[in-house]
């Protein structure tokens, strides 16, 4: 990092500084340290950490490329899935292992095999290993795939897509389209990853039996925040130099990105790569501390709230996307977890279980119709920013292009 | 003289309309050429189908030496070619700076990998503040093109195709919305830089065609009604009635 960088930056500092504050203190406040905070809660925060970092590639692909995909936690599934493939073959092959060791032969590699298929496909009344977790014993390789396989989809979707030179609302519905199917095709028993079971006890680290969840809860906890940190200081530098620059044109006027030479179509094959890979690490990341992923994670609905995240939060700034994931994802567990109270107007009484949502759905409303700028208005408000006076016009052709009171002077 | 861009037998409908018709047009490597005509004759149409924005139902589009088709090559790669465009509105990014609306026209690799790992060096920075001082931006660098008035707009778009230093410029209706100085200026610009490259401009105002001092094509429904100097085509007589005699 370069002074010059961090000068044109100053986010970043202020960002990693609010990062590893926070870090720290969840680490002296957790059952590891003063037992403040309980060991689940502090899975909490660390989830939280990988919605924001998802959070921050959707803003890479809609608040600075003007893309928006709905289809992204699909990544971020997928990304859960294949780190879970491993956490679980390695597990019950640990158990697999010393249930045979106790019979009078030692076990060949096939029978262990054959063992862990069975205890792991049994609920969906198979015994076979299939075909795709050919690599699920080997962590590297799990690893390696959890970048492939996202980065493969993205690839051959996007290529499809912005070849044919579909955008708006069209490419939207397209990225929900994507998504429902690859749910739809997981939920069968014969997908390979146990149907509507999904994968399970991913809390479990094989080889780690000796240590407690607490501690690798926070082991967790930090390598989020570490990623985030990171995540966000590379994408700081992508969006401030020339590329950021191109995507953004991108974004507000498509057509005169193309007369400046500028393949429009290669830029956004390459965002939403990107950003699906760093959605799939999230995801990889997020799981564990979940220690469940089935089917419903990639239901449609998912997607669309990460969009709602980082419109809260104020697209096109990288913070605006974290303080939005941060912010809604939280208080949505609270509201959800019925540790809200209900609030009695006599006649009725709103049980926020079931009002969040609409909650929710009217603050979406409200912050897109009349603060587009979401939270991070409210950061530009304090630096003494203004809302550029352009007569209701926006700043560019383009569906994606920013509004009007999204822009700054 | 072997020509840069060289169209020949040309033909585009909209819905049956036929906006350019059998249209052909030549010109040189190093050649200033104005093509005037009336409102609706085909001039944008002309720009669009030698950018790659609009596809001719038929007809040939050849650039360079030794001659390749422009019809099979996609916006962008024919910008890369050097072809480089000016609007007849200015087309510029409101959002972002005019510093960052010139770096990103400043001739250098396009792809998304060399762009990422692209630092501005000494050079670069050099040629965008040289740049904005030719286009009389010197002291806009830091402002959002959003800001600057219409006739700066305009500037910031010369000076973005100046940027890309293209070999051909099409250059649709520069000094709409220019103060008189400013046209001088801009005449002056394309006449030096005709002299490298080749300049084709779109033009109404006959003031302005006349100080260009060069070959006039004029179109007329679609296609070439007459090409020479200006005094030569101002007395063609199917030129005067469509054009100059409604005047
Ligand atoms: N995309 C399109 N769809 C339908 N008709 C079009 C389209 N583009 C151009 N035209 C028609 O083709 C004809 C030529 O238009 P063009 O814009 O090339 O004219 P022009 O010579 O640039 O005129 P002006 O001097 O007004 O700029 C016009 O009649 C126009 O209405
Ligand atoms: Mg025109």
């Amino acid at each position: 990092m370069t002074r010059a960088f961090l000068m044109r930056n100053p986010s970043v500092l202020w960002f990693l500084l609010a990062l590893s504050l926070f870090t720290l203190a969840v680490t002296l406040l957790s059952e590891a340290g003063m037992g403040v905070l309980s060991t689940s809660f502090v899975k909490t925060l660390g989830k939280t950490l990988c919605l924001c970092l998802v959070a921050l590639a959707m803003d890479l692909i809609w608040g600075y490329a003007g893309i928006l995909s709905l289809g992204h936690m699909a990544f971020f599934a997928l990304g859960g899935y294949l780190i879970g493939m491993w956490l679980m073959y390695a597990r019950t092959e640990e158990i697999v292992v010393a249930a045979l060791s106790s019979g009078p032969l030692p076990a060949t590699p096939d029978e262990i095999r054959q063992g862990i298929a069975t205890q792991i496909f049994g609920v969906v009344g198979a015994s076979d290993m299939p075909a795709i977790w050919a690599q699920a014993h080997s962590l590297p390789a799990q690893l390696a795939l959890v970048l492939i396989v996202p980065g493969a989809l993205a690839g051959i979707f996007g290529w499809l897509a912005f070849r044919s030179r579909v955008t708006g609302v069209y490419l939207s519905i397209l990225t929900q389209a994507m998504t429902l199917a690859l749910a739809l095709y997981l939920f069968q028993n014969d997908s390979g990853l146990r149907g509507n079971n999904g994968l399970s006890g991913l809390q479990n680290i094989p080889g780690l039996d000796g240590v407690p969840q607490e501690t690798v809860s926070l082991w967790f906890f930090w390598a989020s925040a570490l990623a985030l940190g990171l995540a966000y200081v590379v994408l700081s530098h992508v969006v401030s130099g020339k590329f950021g620059s191109v995507i953004r044109a991108i974004r507000d006027d498509e057509a005169r990105v193309r007369f400046l030479g500028y393949s429009v179509e290669g830029y956004k094959l390459f965002v939403f790569t990107l950003t699906a890979m760093i959605a799939a690490v999230a995801g990889a990341l997020y799981y564990p501390q979940a220690g469940i992923i089935n089917p419903a994670e990639l239901a449609p609905i998912a997607s669309i709230y990460l969009a709602v995240w980082v419109a809260i939060g104020g697209r096109g700034r990288l913070y605006g996307a974290v303080i939005g994931a941060a912010f809604v994802s939280l208080l949505s567990s609270w509201f959800t977890g019925g540790r809200a109270p209900s609030v009695n107007l006599g006649f009725y009484t709103v049980n926020w279980v079931d009002w969040w949502l609409v909650l929710l759905g009217l603050s979406f409303v409200l912050v897109t119709l009349y603060a587009p700028k979401g939270l991070s208005g409210l950061i530009d408000a304090a630096q003494g920013l203004r809302v550029p006076d352009r007569k209701g016009a926006a700043l560019g052709p383009d569906d994606g292009a920013l509004m009007e009171q999204e822009g700054r002077e | 003289m072997s020509s840069l861009l060289e169209v020949s037998g040309v033909s585009v409908s909209f819905d049956g309309f036929r906006a350019i018709n059998n249209l052909s047009f030549a010109i040189g490597p190093a050649e200033l050429r104005a093509v005037i005509g009336p409102n609706g004759a085909g001039k944008t149409t002309f720009m669009d189908i030698v950018t790659g924005k609009t596809r001719p139902h038929e007809g040939r589009v050849l650039w360079g030496d030794p001659p390749v088709s422009l019809l099979k090559m996609t916006e962008a790669q024919i910008a890369r070619a050097g072809v480089g465009r000016k609007f007849q509105r200015p087309t510029v990014f409101e959002d972002q700076t005019v510093d960052e609306n010139l770096t990103m026209a400043l001739k250098a690799p396009r792809n998304p990998f060399a762009v990422l790992r692209w630092r501005r060096a000494q050079a670069d920075a050099d040629r965008v503040a040289a740049l904005a001082v030719e286009v009389g931006l010197g002291d806009q660098l830091p402002r959002k093109a959003g800001e600057l008035s219409h006739g700066q707009k305009q500037w910031l778009e010369i000076g973005m195709l100046l940027a890309q230093e293209p070999r051909l410029l099409l250059v649709d209706e520069p000094a709409a919305g220019m103060t008189l100085a400013e046209r001088e200026h801009t005449t002056r610009l394309l006449v030096d830089l005709a002299k490298t490259r080749a300049v084709v401009v779109v033009e109404h105002d006959m003031e302005f065609v006349r100080r260009l001092n060069c070959k006039v094509t004029v179109l007329h429904e679609g296609s070439v009604l007459a090409e020479g100097s200006l005094d030569h085509v101002t007395k063609n007589p199917a030129v005067i009635d469509v054009y100059l005699g409604r005047g």
